[in-house]
């Protein structure tokens, strides 16, 4: 069965944006990322195709300032799916690479038109500069 | 069931002998089974909707797309709703801010209609779809939104084991890359899957297309690879641009890419098709 219009037009978003772009189900697996994001996650959309929530999750190790690993529901994506609201929060990541990155994300849910809950939107903002 | 075409004209009426082999009414489709009938869009073609048998029940249904004044002008002009022996039900898309009915007040009523809704003298319902799944006498319907600016279905009918399914207004390549190669990722596909008959948007031609992404309509090339995906039997091409003459539209239809044999032809008015 194809997704949502609201999901499909989220993806077609995506696909015109510079910046990462993960969109998941209801229950947090990876549907879609773009381009942008495959250098994030180091994996193709093309070869991966979707990923379970169990999978795509573990390839990120947030942590705060100091190193310390966050809990996932302090994620903003992860609030996401839990609060259907969007959140925005910055912290940092283990890149593929083994260095540690700061990043911002920027999490949404897709609420359609009957305010149906249909999944989740995050971004990711390089915060290196800040 | 009867399919009857009554208009296939987009945005606004034609008229003349430009366009008088495929018509000048906006978009209606009479679908009929078993004395029940079904009326898809009001367009200005509806004025020549129900001029046959009484239907069973005196009960007309009329199932709107979405509210773009091509796909409702006809209903001011429509018999059965001045009709106080008649029981008409009006199914429209719902939206995350007003009711169908006060949607629809907005044309039935002064000053771009004499006449209030409410004063419709017929038995009136109204319903409001969405992701709807719901039968009308011996009709199964199912509908889900489509893309198209403003809250829009397409309907997917199913009678005795045969599918109809009616897209007029719905552009698919939405996007930097057109259709998704993917059929999860493909406004539509699920109305259209394996149908009979898929009426779909049509609008333009592949080159004028691309003057137009984004507002809401599909090239001809496009109807055509949707309908491939989709893997109906026969396409028929519709809402016809109001710019373009019969004698366009053939050429455009006659260039269309189809490497996949889709069947194809396109739609006009006065068409009848027993499926």
């Amino acid at each position: 069965m194809a997704y949502e219009i609201e999901v499909i037009l989220n993806r077609q978003l995506a696909d015109c944006l510079s910046i990462p772009v993960f969109i998941t189900d209801r229950k947090g697996n990876l549907i879609y990322y773009n381009e942008p994001a495959e250098l994030i996650l180091g994996k193709r959309y093309d070869d991966t195709g979707e990923m379970p929530a169990t999978e795509w999750s573990t390839i990120f190790k947030p942590m705060d300032e100091e190193g310390n690993g966050l809990p996932p529901d302090e994620l903003p994506l992860v609030k996401t799916l839990m609060n259907c609201k969007p959140y925005h929060k910055t912290f940092f990541i283990e890149n593929l690479n083994g260095n540690i990155e700061k990043i911002s994300v920027t999490s949404y849910p897709i609420l359609g038109r009957a305010s149906t809950f249909l999944g989740a939107v995050a971004l990711f903002w390089d915060s290196k500069d800040e | 069931m009867k399919i009857t075409i009554r208009g296939v004209r987009g945005s606004i009426p034609t008229s003349g002998p430009a366009t008088e082999k495929y018509g000048g009414n906006t978009s209606c489709t009479d679908v009929s089974a078993e004395g029940w009938q079904l009326v898809l869009d009001a367009g200005s073609g509806m004025r020549n909707s129900n001029t046959g048998d009484r239907p069973l029940n005196n009960r007309i249904d009329i199932l709107l797309t979405h509210l773009h004044f091509d796909h409702i002008q006809g209903l001011g002009f429509f018999n059965p709703l001045f009709d106080p022996t008649m029981e008409v039900h009006i199914w429209g898309p719902a939206s995350s801010r007003q009711s169908l009915h006060s949607r629809l007040s907005r044309y039935l009523s002064p000053p771009l209609f004499p006449v209030h809704i409410r004063d419709l003298p017929c038995k009136l319902t109204l319903h409001e779809i969405e992701k709807s799944e719901f039968d009308i006498g011996p009709f199964h319907i199912q509908t889900r939104y489509v893309i198209h600016p403003g809250p829009t279905v397409g309907f997917r009918i199913l009678h005795a084991k045969k599918v109809f399914t009616y897209i007029p207004d719905h552009e698919p390549a939405l996007g930097l890359h057109g259709i998704v190669a993917d059929k999860k990722w493909v406004s539509g596909i699920d109305l259209a899957n394996e149908a009979d008959i898929l009426l779909h948007d049509a609008q333009y031609s592949k080159e004028q297309y691309q003057q137009r992404i984004g507002w809401g309509h599909s090239s001809m090339d496009d109807a055509v690879y949707f309908a491939s995906m989709a893997g109906v039997k026969k396409l028929l091409l519709a809402h016809h641009d109001p710019g373009h003459t019969d004698e366009m539209l053939e050429t455009f239809a006659a260039n269309v890419a189809n490497p996949n044999g889709v069947v194809f032809e396109l739609a006009a008015e006065g068409m009848e098709i027993d499926l």
